[in-house]
């Protein structure tokens, strides 16, 4: 029966658009489409276009071909260490950071004693902006004033957390990761809470430790969680700006491509070919990930 | 007015009242968006200025308490003896800064506030500022330095010159006084009085770059009196190579004062090394008359006080003075441009400089009928610095095109302070930089 009902609606489906139900849908969707073109491609393939000129924002725009690449690439020495910062704050985010709020969520999970306490304690950086987080780096981790030297005790040498261009990435990378483990952590306590218990009982009755059940049974259940916690790994490595322009404008260290692009088009005078190059680069990079993970969801989609 | 005519309020309400259907849904959010964006619309169109010859807009990037009430008190002054009126708006300093191309290029107010040098030269090549070449011909009481200063690449004036603050090397007269220390006349004598001043157990010369542009001020120094204003404006202009040894000695001479800077440069802000400069824990420091004051409570004002940048070559002896200058610009699109006029006149009046620095004690008035009786000890020896300087240049980011001051200069200098030793390596790097920067502008 059921099955003579879905047949039926299926073939009574095209006659239920009327010309105005057309005209509705056209439009519904004809302006998400167009949003999309103006907002989205647009000013991407504007970018892109800019990138092969050279234009100051006032004057006239000339066409340089790939000069903005080369320069960028060869003359320009806070490109790579923000590409190499990047990356590193995409490794330490996450290799570091994302599995110890795996961890604080599986612990937090057991039902210990004061688990609301550690887990609105932990959240709780999650809730201030990155440009807060970024002022209180500075009050702990300040050469002359900071909370750190002054517990270290190291006054006669002490220590430039922020100002060693060696040093102060990790400073950073350690705020940035104090915020992100919180909100890592809440997203796997949440899906910890949905897995069905009754999966790791099968699991021990089939003789899996509590190691093996963890990462065979109940890790890959949490795949939906999973993906969005690396997607949003991914896009806070990549769109990272606010905390290091709240420290130092992001200079001395602490470049990332985002800061590059602001620097070289906001302003008087500004290098807008040259910022748009340092944008497609980072285009480039975010595109090699949003490819393979659209590859890997419709794999997925394809299996039964 | 159109909002209470054409409000999204009557739907909103219809929709609750049924049960909601996407199409009445649809309807309502199309009309409220309606409701929402007509009116700014309208506004839009109606707020503009009329050109009714009584009205000046002045955009203005006093943003800071002091300055804003103090410039408000000169405009008052003008409204009530000319009859017209000035619409001031302010916004905040940082972000008119990084908006003033599309400012300029969108509906400017008939004056705006600005800085001399290159950053307001190239407004003008570009083709977005009026000249004023009539009225500043009447000007009185502009030196030369400060005419040149106002003119453009094609020699004709646009910029009304209204303050400015000298550099130099500031320090505690208290200090000085108990160990005795003099102001040295020479580079030699400072390193030696640096040197004193570590034996005595201090820092020598408070330092913090983290924001980047301080250090340029003891560059831009250690190059006037080495090299000689000439080389400083060529170089700026992109004429000079940053690889002549002329440059590569301005950091030498740096390098050999290292040892006497604070250490951990760019990780401290100028503000936290104006504090270690009150708390007595460094002996001086090369600051703007503005900066270090902020950082000294107010009964310790008095004890504040500075000396000229000491003389490194005899030829050019201390004949620079670094002294950046605010003041005011008409933009190519004013409306008014005779009211602008007036306006800018009026401006450029000893009387017009005096009622704003009545209220701001940071800054010396350009104009030498300006009057100094009000003035502070510091801003008395300000103006006499100023007054007998042969040039006065503004500052490396003032000077040169701000892409290459914040995007090459900046990073060069905080690496210089990070590895004092690699000055060859700096200097290719910078010029590489510098040839392309420049190159673009073509």
């Amino acid at each position: 029966m059921p099955q003579i009902i879905t047949r039926r609606a299926g073939r009574r489906g095209p006659r239920r658009f009327s010309p105005r139900d057309l005209a509705v849908l056209g439009v519904l969707l004809g302006i998400p489409v167009l949003l999309e073109i103006g907002l989205v491609w647009g000013p991407t393939f504007a970018s892109i276009g800019l990138s092969f000129t050279s234009w100051d924002g006032v004057g006239s725009i000339h066409w340089v071909g790939t000069r903005n690449y080369h320069d960028l690439f060869t003359n320009y020495p806070p490109f790579w260490r923000a590409a190499r910062n990047n990356l590193l704050w995409l490794g330490f985010l996450g290799l570091i950071a994302t599995p110890f709020g795996l961890l604080l969520a599986v612990l937090l999970d057991k039902n210990i004693r004061f688990s609301r306490f550690y887990q609105s304690t932990l959240y709780m950086p999650v809730v201030l902006s990155l440009a807060v987080v970024g002022f209180i780096t500075q009050l702990v981790f300040s050469r002359d004033q900071g909370a750190l030297n002054a517990v270290l005790a190291n006054t006669d040498n002490p220590t430039d957390w922020l100002g060693d261009p060696s040093l102060n990435i990790w400073a950073i990378l350690l705020a940035a990761a104090w915020r992100h483990t919180g909100y890592v952590m809440i997203l796997f306590l949440a899906g910890l809470k949905s897995v069905d218990p009754a999966l790791e009982e099968a699991a021990a009755i089939d003789g899996a430790s509590e190691v093996q059940a963890f990462f065979r049974v109940v890790l890959p259940a949490l795949r939906p969680v999973n993906v969005i916690v690396v997607v949003i790994t991914v896009i806070e490595a990549l769109r990272a700006f606010d905390i290091v322009y709240a420290v130092n404008h992001g200079r001395n260290g602490l470049e990332l491509l985002s800061v590059l692009v602001t620097d070289n088009i906001i302003g008087e005078a500004s290098r807008i070919g040259f910022g748009s190059a340092i944008a497609v680069v980072l285009l480039t990079i975010s595109l090699g990930f949003i490819v393979t993970y659209l590859v890997q969801e419709m794999r997925e989609e394809r299996k039964p | 007015m159109a909002q209470s005519s054409f409000s999204g309020r009557p739907t909103v309400g219809e929709a609750s009242g049924h049960r909601i259907s996407r199409r009445s849904l649809l309807r309502g959010a199309a009309i409220s968006a309606g409701a929402v964006t007509l009116p700014s619309l309208l506004a839009a169109c109606g707020s503009g200025p009329s050109g009714d010859g009584k009205t000046v807009t002045l955009g203005s990037n006093a943003s800071d308490a002091v300055p804003k009430t103090a410039f408000q008190s000169a405009f008052d002054a003008y409204q009530q003896q000319s009859g017209r009126t000035v619409k001031v708006n302010t916004v905040d300093h940082n972000t008119f800064q990084e908006n003033i191309n599309r400012y300029l290029q969108g509906s400017p107010d008939d004056v705006f506030m600005w800085f001399a040098g290159n950053r307001m030269q190239f407004f003008a090549e570009k083709g977005l500022l009026s000249d004023i070449s009539d009225v500043w011909s009447g000007f009185k009481g502009f030196s030369d330095a400060l005419k040149a200063q106002s003119t453009g690449h094609d020699g004709k004036q646009y910029f009304v010159p209204y303050y400015y603050y000298p550099w130099a090397v500031f320090h505690r007269k208290s200090l000085f006084q108990q160990h005795g220390y003099q102001p040295p006349k020479t580079f030699d004598q400072y390193t030696a009085l640096a040197r004193q001043m570590q034996k005595d157990g201090l820092t020598p010369i408070a330092f913090g770059d983290k924001d980047g542009w301080p250090a340029m001020g003891t560059f831009d120094y250690i190059n006037l009196r080495a090299n000689g204003y000439d080389f400083h404006a060529s170089l700026m202009a992109g004429k000079e190579s940053w690889t002549d040894p002329k440059v590569k000695h301005v950091f030498d001479l740096w390098r050999s004062l290292m040892p006497y800077h604070q250490k951990g440069a760019n990780g401290r802000t100028w503000e936290e090394a104006g504090q270690s400069l009150q708390q007595r824990k460094t002996g001086m420091a090369v600051f703007g008359l503005p900066h270090p004051g902020t950082q000294f409570p107010e009964a310790e004002h008095a004890d504040l006080d500075f000396f000229p940048f000491p003389e490194i070559d005899p030829a050019h002896g201390q004949d620079s003075v670094e002294a950046p200058i605010d003041g005011f610009l008409m933009s190519k699109k004013a409306k008014n441009k005779d009211a602008a006029r007036n306006f800018l006149t009026y401006l450029a009046t000893p009387a017009a400089e005096d009622s704003y620095l009545a209220s701001d004690p940071n800054n010396v008035g350009v104009n030498s009928g300006a009057s100094t009786a009000k003035y502070t000890e510091l801003q008395k020896k300000s103006a006499v610095l100023v007054a007998g300087a042969q040039h006065i240049s503004q500052y490396l980011d003032r000077d040169t095109r701000p892409d290459f001051a914040s995007t090459v200069m900046i990073p060069a200098l905080q690496t210089f302070i990070n590895k004092p030793d690699d000055i060859d390596g700096l200097v290719n790097s910078i010029e590489r930089q510098k040839k392309s920067i420049f190159a673009a502008a073509d």
